[in-house]
């Protein structure tokens, strides 16, 4: 468990506190309760209970042809339904929601185009191990693989973007089903799963409530590590000299911050966290280099190169965490903790295996370490590299406003616990480097594959997830850029409808800047299709939605703005101008040593 | 962290790539440590992989699928009804460096149809089937060919000559290289399906089971306490597999 109990589990204890608020009555917004039907006697009926069984709050999706039985189903469930302008966008709030609440997220999507518009949205889902439940009509069993109107292959498309999916064969199963894959996402490595649902299975008689939402058996892997390999990994970290914690996401996702804070801050071992690791360890803490990889921090970079013992917690080891296999922490032996035994060896090969559960394995490590690692001169190296190789900019009052100024502003009016969300480019690198995040579920992005359009839908799902768990003086903000924010700003509309406090921070470069910033390093500075200088006032097609607009220009307008987007109580935009030409630094090249980062465009 | 004016216009302050301390190890290209002077990467060696499924719809496509999608070449794949209703073995043959062979394993093993996942050792009772389609015109030599490699002739005609052989893949490439001669008009391999030799078992943990039973002993012991239990026992059977191959 983590410091702070997640949000799912607050609630948990808020519904405990009060039973009235569950059982088989539905409270309606005028205050008076009737009676459900306790027996669903449809297949979509039986999928709704499934979903009132799991206690799902709140789900996302698009409405449609093969999965109007379902959505017929939702009115009047206990589950609230937010139509969402995309399936892209339901996908990436359904994944945000999940992310927040420490729970699958729900989403919903009709057959053919509904179906594939979530794909994006799934693999991302997939690619960061985000627990999530998508829920696909199909069209009538007896027309599938027909070519029917809005008919695909919903099932083979998924097959290698989800964690299992489902065809639903029969209405008399299929909320058992659905529970299973509701319960299945979030068991072991967490991910994506999907349930195809035929609109004659939706319509079909049901066989009574649906099962209790249970995994596979096969499926629910053992918490604990062998115990012999545990004690040779303790051994090697007594006798280190130069030891790193690498903690990634999958810290985050199996609750086990408080777990990894009291292991390195025990035995005094620096911590270098993966981007999508970050607020696993408290970015202030002395001990924490913050993260490495391409845009890292040099002095994480460094520790890693330098380490002779890599304690690697939950992470892939990803090429853009590793840049080359070859020059990746060259001289360290690995241990490796993760809950999937095929993450283990599949990149960086791992000295010491540790195949369990993040918190329940550095638990055992930490009743099995007698003595701390000492690593007095190898702390004192990393602090000295911390002061080598800041993380810094210049602000000059007459020149062109910094993106970085722009993410510290907003970092500094806001509290420890404030969600972050952002999309991918530019703009999420410096969100990740200068936003100081403490807290673990406060830094959502679309990290392995790196979707642009994650910031906005991904905001609404964190945002309803607070709001579900009863935390709504929580602020959330979404850093933007003018071309991630172009592609799923449609979202911005379900903000304004379910009046959403949420402030999306557009950093306008009128580039997709990360691309202009490798064709100035690798493509001779030709501007190929990345000059976004048509960007429409993204201040005022705030207000054409029905949402606050705000513009920036100047250093001397950044306090001002900040405080009133912030204060506005609703969804606000706030279109930040800023640097065109400024690019993102560290960079470790593609493929290249992270040691041998570049500061400059001309080290590269 | 911000506006400090000993920065340079563009970029970070701090040592230049060839100002800072290098390490001296490297690894190779499959993530391993390695002492430069002794030792290069694995070379890829030929697997025999036993995977027991769920035999519903869509699994052969998902476990080709995840195979493939990595990057792994299926030299060959059988798949086949087991004595357990809804069961059915895969057999499939790689040719993959170590790691690659590992990571296929425990990929397969991560699919929730999959039941569990062996490799067979070299002494494992391996066959194929191949079908050969000849020229008929001389029927006589066709069947001292097929005779020398306990082939059996299934068709004879004027024109073509059918035959039938079954052994080891290194036999039946022997046969096929004999029967050229003839002129193959057309052929159909099965590749290998395996079975581990003698008590061992050819994935971890598997028992002897018949309609309804469970198939390996952690499914078994699952069954029995209605929840996960260690897989020791499993571990104790396995062959070659030590570590993660059951679930």
């Amino acid at each position: 468990m983590s410091e702070s109990p997640t949000a799912a589990e607050r609630k948990r204890a808020a519904e405990a506190e009060t039973p009235e608020a569950g059982g088989s009555e539905n409270t309606e917004e005028d205050g008076e309760t009737r009676e459900t039907s306790t027996v669903p006697e449809t297949g979509a009926a039986a999928i709704v209970a499934a979903l009132e069984a799991a206690n799902v709050d709140t789900a996302f999706g698009v409405q449609g042809g093969a999965i109007m039985p379902v959505y017929d189903e939702l009115y009047g469930s206990s589950v609230r339904h937010i139509t969402m302008a995309h399936e892209q966008g339901a996908a990436h709030a359904a994944d945000a929601y999940g992310i927040v609440a420490g729970e699958p997220g729900v989403c919903l999507a009709t057959s053919g185009p509904g179906a594939t518009n979530l794909v994006t949205g799934i693999a991302d889902a997939s690619m960061d191990s985000d627990a999530m439940l998508a829920l696909t009509g199909q069209v009538p069993t007896e027309f599938v693989g027909n070519d029917a109107f809005q008919e695909v292959d919903t099932i083979g498309i998924t097959t290698p973007i989800t964690k299992h999916n489902y065809f639903a064969e029969d209405s008399k199963t299929v909320g058992d089903v659905v529970g299973e894959a509701f319960a299945l996402a979030n068991t072991g490595r967490p991910g994506p799963t999907l349930v195809d649902l035929p609109k004659d299975v939706s319509f079909g008689d049901a066989d009574g409530e649906p099962a209790p939402p249970e995994p596979p058996a096969r499926a629910d892997p053992d918490p604990a590590a062998d115990p012999s390999a545990v004690e040779t990994a303790a051994r090697a970290i007594e006798r280190a000299e130069r030891p790193v914690c690498l903690f990634g996401g999958g810290v985050i996702k199996g609750d086990a911050s408080e777990e990894a804070r009291t292991f390195a801050r025990e035995l005094g071992v620096p911590v270098v966290t993966t981007m999508p690791g970050i607020g696993s360890f408290p970015e202030g803490d002395p001990l924490c280099l913050e993260w490495a990889g391409m845009h890292g921090t040099g002095y994480a970079n460094m520790a890693i190169t330098h380490t002779d013992l890599l304690i690697g917690v939950g992470t892939r080891f990803d090429d853009r965490l590793t840049g080359g296999v070859e020059t990746f922490a060259p001289e360290a032996e690995v241990v490796h903790v993760d809950i999937d035994p095929a993450e283990v060896s599949k990149n960086i090969y791992a000295d010491y295996p540790l195949i369990g559960d993040a918190g329940t394995v550095l638990e055992q490590l930490r009743a099995e370490i007698q003595q701390p690692p000492d690593a007095e001169a190898w702390r004192d190296q990393c602090e000295q590299w911390t002061e080598e190789y800041p993380m810094t900019y210049r602000a000059d009052e007459d020149e062109p406003l910094k993106p970085q100024f722009v993410v510290e502003a907003f970092d500094e009016a806001t509290d420890d616990d404030t969600v972050v969300t952002a999309g991918v480019g530019q703009h999420q690198m410096w969100a990740a480097q200068f936003w100081t995040f403490t807290e673990p579920r406060t830094w959502l992005s679309s990290h392995g594959l790196g979707t642009m359009g994650y910031g906005v839908p991904g905001a609404i799902g964190a945002r309803v997830a607070l709001d579900d768990a009863g935390e709504t003086d929580r602020d959330v903000v979404c850093f933007d850029g003018d071309g991630s924010f172009l592609m799923t700003m449609q979202e911005l509309s379900v903000a304004v409808r379910e009046h959403m406090d949420v402030t999306f921070v557009v950093l306008n470069n009128e580039y997709i800047g990360m691309v202009r910033q490798w064709q100035d390093a690798f493509f001779e500075g030709r501007h190929m299709a990345s000059d976004y200088n048509w960007m429409p006032e993204f201040d005022t097609l705030a207000e054409a939605f029905g949402a606050r607009g705000f513009r920036i220009d100047d250093y001397d307008e950044v306090s001002e703005v900040v405080e009133e987007a912030l204060a506005y109580d609703g969804p606000s935009v706030v279109d930040a101008h800023v640097d065109p030409d400024e690019n993102v630094y560290p960079m470790v090249p593609s493929g290249g040593a992270n040691g041998l980062f570049a500061l400059s465009e001309d080290q590269l | 962290m911000s506006g400090e004016s000993d920065v340079p216009r563009d970029g970070l302050p701090g040592p230049a790539p060839e100002e800072r301390p290098h390490p001296e190890g490297r690894r190779n290209k499959q993530g391993i440590r390695i002492d430069p002077a002794a030792e290069a990467e694995k070379q890829p060696r030929r697997a025999v992989i036993s995977a027991l499924v769920d035999h519903e719809p869509g699994v052969l496509s998902r476990v080709s699928g995840l195979v493939s999608r990595r990057q792994f070449n299926i030299e060959s794949l059988t798949v086949g009804p087991t004595t357990v209703e809804g069961h059915a073995r895969i057999t499939m043959a790689v040719e993959e460096p170590d790691p690659g062979i590992d990571q296929i394993k425990k990929q397969l093993s991560k699919l929730i149809p999959v039941i569990a996942v062996g490799e067979l050792d070299d002494d494992a009772i391996s066959t194929e089937v191949a079908l050969l389609k000849v020229g008929g015109e001389e029927p006589d030599k066709v069947h001292a060919v097929t005779e020398m490699y306990d082939g059996t002739t299934k068709d004879a005609g004027p024109e073509t000559i059918t035959v039938q052989l079954t052994g080891d893949t290194a036999t039946i490439d022997d046969a096929v290289n004999a029967f050229r001669q003839f002129g193959i008009i057309e052929i159909a391999r099965t590749g290998p399906t395996a079975l581990a030799h003698g008590s061992k078992t050819t994935v971890p943990g598997e028992r002897p089971a018949y309609m309804g039973e469970p198939t390996t002993t952690a499914d078994a012991e699952r069954e029995r306490n209605g929840s996960i239990e260690s897989d020791e026992e499993t571990n104790a059977n396995a062959d070659r597999n030590t570590e993660v191959n059951t679930r």
